[in-house]
């Protein structure tokens, strides 16, 4: 029976573009692999029961809960985490903007806010502000008091809706 | 914290994970979108759990039109069941439910399945279940069954699924021509779990009114269905009053949440008299 119910589990992935092969303990999350065993520490492990947000990354084209997703659940996915955002450019705007409006104090919650934000921003042309505060409910700040982080998501996607047009 | 294991496996297909959770017995688990399932393992609220992963099996997930219903795979996910055009057509509900339920990032994880199985009172998609007359597909080694929503909620995160079944499929009547359907909910902020919430259906002059969060689980209000029937509004929100027997807790207290009932059988009630009678 734990020939079929192993307790280490081989996974083979893809993380912001480079293939990755590891054997992860069954009951480790996808939020520890990437920081304890990668050493991609940008996410965060918060609350670790899906309600603060710090551990947002993406899978398969999507935001996730870093905490709710297990490594062995990540066998064939595509991972980005924040590192590989920065380094592709794709979020370069909105992390100019984040420092540009003082969007981020301490910065725990950042990277995932940042992943929350591209995905709303890149699959809605021009978010409101409420738009905008729906969809970052799920990421908690204790620092900005918000305003900022809405400022500079908003701000972003004004300036590529108008790019867009031009 | 961290979560507590038994063992894992992946399961390649419907067939191999119903004999993975056969050989795993009592504590096997079904892991789905793992949104309340790994929440609870990190809160050690269970441990020791030998985890059958199904979230790999294509062939429960996706809508399919199938006459006068839709079939829902079990794994279909949250966000794509906002984004189907049948859903939007035909069951739309289910739709406006999605917005209502957690965050973009745990959407995109969760699946119907998961949170029928689940079975959470304070849920959507088992009243909305409720309200629309669905049935669950679920399967086991002995062959399949059919369980109508109404037979499915027992209690308080347990339901008519017995050890070893998986749910597969959510099978929802298509809506009929000028069928009106609203879901509404108070929760204190964006993506919580509702205070108080209940799903509004009229066909043909007929309502079906199914409530969570109100109770040990999604219920219909049977009373309060019978005056909406009669054009009674006020005899209905004093029926509906009088029918639940809501939960106090640290969120709500229960006359907070029978007030709360009222109000939100007016707003369902004043969307649906916007729609064609
Ligand atoms: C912060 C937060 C907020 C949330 N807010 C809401 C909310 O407002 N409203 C809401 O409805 N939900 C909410 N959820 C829960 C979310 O909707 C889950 O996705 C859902 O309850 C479970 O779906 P899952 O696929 O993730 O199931 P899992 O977590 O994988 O499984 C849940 C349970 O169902 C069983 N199970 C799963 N699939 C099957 C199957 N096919 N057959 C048999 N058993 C199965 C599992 O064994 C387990 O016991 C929230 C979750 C979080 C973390
Ligand atoms: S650590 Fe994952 S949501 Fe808080
Ligand atoms: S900047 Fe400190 S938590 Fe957001």
């Amino acid at each position: 029976m734990t020939d079929m119910f192993p307790q280490q589990i081989d996974v083979a992935l893809s993380v912001n573009g480079e293939a990755v092969e590891a054997r992860v303990p069954a009951g480790r999350h996808l939020i520890d692999f990437l920081r304890l065993d990668l050493g991609l520490t940008g996410a965060h492990a918060g609350c670790e029961h899906g309600v603060c947000g710090a551990c947002t990354v993406r899978v398969d084209g999507r935001s996730v809960r870093g905490c709710l997703m297990l490594a062995a659940q990540a066998h064939g996915a595509e991972v980005w985490t924040v590192e590989g955002l920065s380094e592709t450019g794709e979020i370069a705007d909105l992390q100019e903007a984040f420092v540009a409006r003082n969007a981020l104090q301490c910065g725990f919650c950042t990277p995932g806010m940042l992943v929350a934000a591209q995905e709303l921003v890149a699959s809605a042309p021009a978010p409101t502000r409420e738009q905008i505060r729906e969809r970052l409910s799920g990421n908690y700040c204790r620092c900005t008091g918000y305003e900022a982080i809405i400022d500079a998501v908003e701000a972003v996607a004004q300036a590529r809706a108008g790019g867009a047009a031009r | 914290m961290k979560a507590s294991v038994g063992g894992y496996a992946r399961a390649r297909d419907l067939r191999h994970a119903l004999e993975l959770l056969s050989v795993a017995g009592e504590a096997g688990r079904v892991l789905a979108g793992g949104q309340s399932l790994v929440a609870a393992l990190n809160m050690r609220l269970t441990a020791g759990d030998i985890l059958v992963d199904i979230s790999a099996l294509g062939a429960c997930r996706g809508v399919d039109d199938a006459g006068d219903s839709l079939r829902i795979g079990a794994l279909t996910r949250h966000v794509e069941i906002a984004e189907d055009p049948l859903v939007r057509a035909h069951a739309p509900m289910l739709a406006e439910a999605v917005g209502l339920i957690a965050h973009a990032a745990i959407r995109n994880r969760g699946t119907i399945g998961g949170a029928i199985a689940h079975a959470d009172p304070a849920a959507e998609f088992p009243a909305c279940a409720l309200a629309l007359g669905a049935e669950f597909e679920v399967e086991s080694l002995s062959g399949p069954r059919t369980i109508p929503a109404a037979a499915f909620f027992r209690d308080t995160f347990e339901t008519a699924l017995a050890p070893g079944e998986i749910l597969t499929a959510v099978i929802v009547p298509k809506a009929a021509e000028a069928e009106a359907q609203v879901i509404e909910e108070v929760a204190r902020r964006c993506g919580d779990y509702a205070l108080a919430g209940l799903c509004l259906t009229r066909r043909a002059g007929r309502h079906r009114l199914a409530l969570f969060s109100l109770g040990p689980r999604p219920m219909l209000a049977e009373r309060a269905m019978a005056a909406l029937d009669a054009g009674d509004m006020a005899g209905a929100a004093a029926a509906l009053k009088a029918e639940i027997d809501p939960p106090s807790d640290t969120q709500a207290s229960a006359a907070y949440r029978r007030h709360l009932a009222g109000v939100l059988l007016r707003r369902a009630a004043a969307r649906i008299e916007g729609g064609a009678a």
